[in-house]
């Protein structure tokens, strides 16, 4: 970790009731972000990726339960008040959703739901906030902003709409910047597009960035470090280039296998992750991997592994069997 | 129905309720003979010069009764589902967004209302607070609030979980402004055009207990009771029963119709419009 960190997760569980019984969707997460860096959380969909971000931000569902802490700036977000969190949302954390198409309102123009943030949190009066809209809009990479404000969500497209939302979340210039899946919506062409756009506005601003995403191919170009999630535990962290170059945990190599390669002779068989996580409502004694894992021993069935301590690479893997023998 | 032929008997609609409605405002100035005037040699007549439309068995002008009875037809039909929209709408949307305990007791509230028969309630309202128009647009108002609630409360549901409503929150916006800002414009639309439901059914209504003398006292002219006046000289002259009653059929019809139209626009499946 270089320079102070700016957001520390400690032991972050989130349980949700279910009628099947307490689901647990976090799982005792530890992370660390400095300000300025930016983290990949990767992991298949179910894996808690996205509760994670939303109970950060303390926005888990009601009946959700939390323990463990969430610092940010030094400050425990689960202790703060609701005045003093709504102040902080979208002041100093904001949110990128997946779905430009829902994270949007339908019935209100662009220019309004520019310009309402910014009111909020920064006490400026219309007219300023609908120049600073142009503006945040123009550094979206949106044609025509002036044109924008007037239109309602539904005339722009896909790509357009998340544009709108990353210069909604930068409004107030946060401090850090949550990304859920802000590609899985869209046309893969627009993918590369928008994550230039996160990657430049987050270097511009100095801002720390959470990118979360299933897809390993679009963390290893654009984090400084990647905590690889799988059914609601952190099972791997390391920075980035330390992750490729010598994976520890048998599902981060299964999930960057399941990338296809454009490169393999057509018709060549996508290896996939066989079977699915297990069932979070009955609690599994060993690794909640082993039952899919190809190095599965007796040990993983019955004892659930730890995160082992950084080594001198700050690389984390929680596996009784890794691969990739140190040195590698 | 072809989307050219839709459109014009919606505009033939809204042209008549804007008839009804400023004839009803202008009342006062239009060169009407009075309502309560009796021109006993005109008993019953037919149309003619003097009476555009006749008059009744007292010999009252029933054009002027119409203009005038539009008046407290609508203001009562205007008024108390505006009570119902207002409270109806308030409750549903706190509701369906907080959920929990309030919401429960809301949705019981509501099941007594409606459990209460409404004619008993009219009847109780009359008998203790006396025969007005004030009494009569209460009632009925609060006999709009459930099915208002309803609509109010199952549309905040369906937009309450919409990922904006968590977007707003995650941008740091108070309860009241998601519910103001956020979540008002999306049900507006549905919400007003169940309104305009409710005003035909209110005016209905109203014309029913004034039939059943639970209405607008006399000789305050109200369409209902007009109606009721003209049973008695149906056999020598049905226009003075049919003419209140084709009037408040118009307008009931061109009130659903306006409705319906707005409810086709807010249905985002196609063709539903």
């Amino acid at each position: 970790m270089t320079g102070p960190a700016l957001l520390v997760v400690e032991q972050l569980s989130v349980d949700l009731p279910t009628p099947r019984g307490r689901l647990r969707a976090v799982d005792e997460v530890d992370l660390e972000l400095a300000a300025g860096h930016t983290l990949g959380i990767v992991g298949e969909s179910g894996c808690g990726k996205t509760m994670l971000s939303r109970a950060i931000l303390q926005l888990a569902p009601r009946r959700a339960r939390l323990s463990g802490r969430v610092l940010f700036d030094g400050r425990d977000l689960t202790r703060l008040d609701a005045e003093a969190l709504r102040r902080l949302r979208g002041r100093s954390i904001a949110v990128v959703f997946q779905d430009p198409m829902t994270s949007l309102n339908p019935v209100l123009t662009i220019g309004r739901q520019l310009s309402e943030t910014m009111r909020e949190h920064l006490a400026i009066d219309g007219s300023a906030a609908a120049r600073r809209a142009v503006e945040l809009l123009a550094e979206a990479g949106i044609p025509a902003p002036e044109q924008r404000l007037r239109q309602y969500p539904h005339q722009l497209s896909g790509g357009m709409r998340q544009r709108v939302a990353i210069a909604i979340a930068l409004s107030c210039e946060p401090r850090l910047l949550i990304a859920d899946e802000p590609t899985t919506a869209l046309d893969v062409t627009i993918q590369a597009q928008i994550l230039d756009l996160l990657a430049r506005e987050r270097q511009r601003r100095d801002m720390a960035m959470i990118l979360i995403t299933h897809d390993l191919g679009i963390a290893a170009g654009r984090t400084d470090e990647v905590a690889v999630m799988y059914a609601g535990r952190i099972v791997e962290r390391a920075p980035t280039a330390r992750l490729f170059k010598a994976m520890r945990m048998p599902y981060t190599e299964a999930l960057l296998a399941a990338i296809p390669k454009l490169d393999a002779p057509p018709h060549t068989p996508l290896p996939a992750i066989s079977g699915r996580p297990p069932d979070p409502t009955r609690p599994f004694p060993g690794c909640a991997f082993a039952l899919r894992c190809r190095c599965c021993a007796e040990r993983c069935a019955e004892q659930k592994p730890a995160l082992t301590p950084a080594d001198a690479y700050r690389h984390q893997y929680a596996c009784w069997h890794p691969i990739n023998p140190i040195g590698a | 129905m072809p989307a050219r032929r839709g459109r014009l008997i919606f505009w033939l609609a809204v042209g008549w309720i804007v008839v009804v409605g400023s004839a009803a405002i202008a009342a006062d100035w239009l060169p009407l003979a009075s309502p309560s005037d009796m021109d006993l040699l005109a008993r019953r007549a037919g149309p003619s010069a003097d009476h555009w439309l006749g008059a009744d068995a007292l010999g009252r002008d029933i054009l002027s009764r119409l203009v005038f009875g539009a008046r407290i037809s609508l203001t009562v039909g205007l008024v108390a589902p505006l009570l119902g929209l207002v409270i109806g709408g308030t409750l549903g949307m706190l509701a369906g967004y907080f959920r929990g305990l309030f919401e429960t007791l809301v949705v019981g509230g509501i099941d007594v209302l409606l459990a209460f028969p409404p004619l008993v309630l009219a009847l109780a309202i009359t008998t203790y607070l006396g025969q007005s128009v004030l009494n009569i647009t209460i009632t009925l108002g609060v006999l709009s609030i459930p099915a208002l609630t309803r609509v109010a409360r199952a549309a905040t549901l369906t937009f309450a979980e919409r990922e904006f409503v968590t977007a707003a929150r995650a941008l740091g916006a108070s309860h009241g402004r998601i519910l103001m800002r956020e979540l008002l414009p999306n049900i507006a639309l549905p919400l007003i055009a169940f309104f305009l439901l409710a005003v035909a059914v209110i005016i209905v209504v109203e014309g029913a207990l004034s039939f059943l003398g639970l209405g607008v006292p006399p000789p305050a002219p109200s369409w209902g009771g007009m109606i009721a006046e003209g049973r008695d000289s149906l056999d020598t002259a049905p226009s003075i029963a049919f003419l209140p009653a084709s009037t408040m059929f118009l307008t009931v019809l061109a009130f659903n119709m306006v409705g319906d139209r707005l409810r086709a626009l807010t249905d985002p499946r196609p063709g539903a419009s």
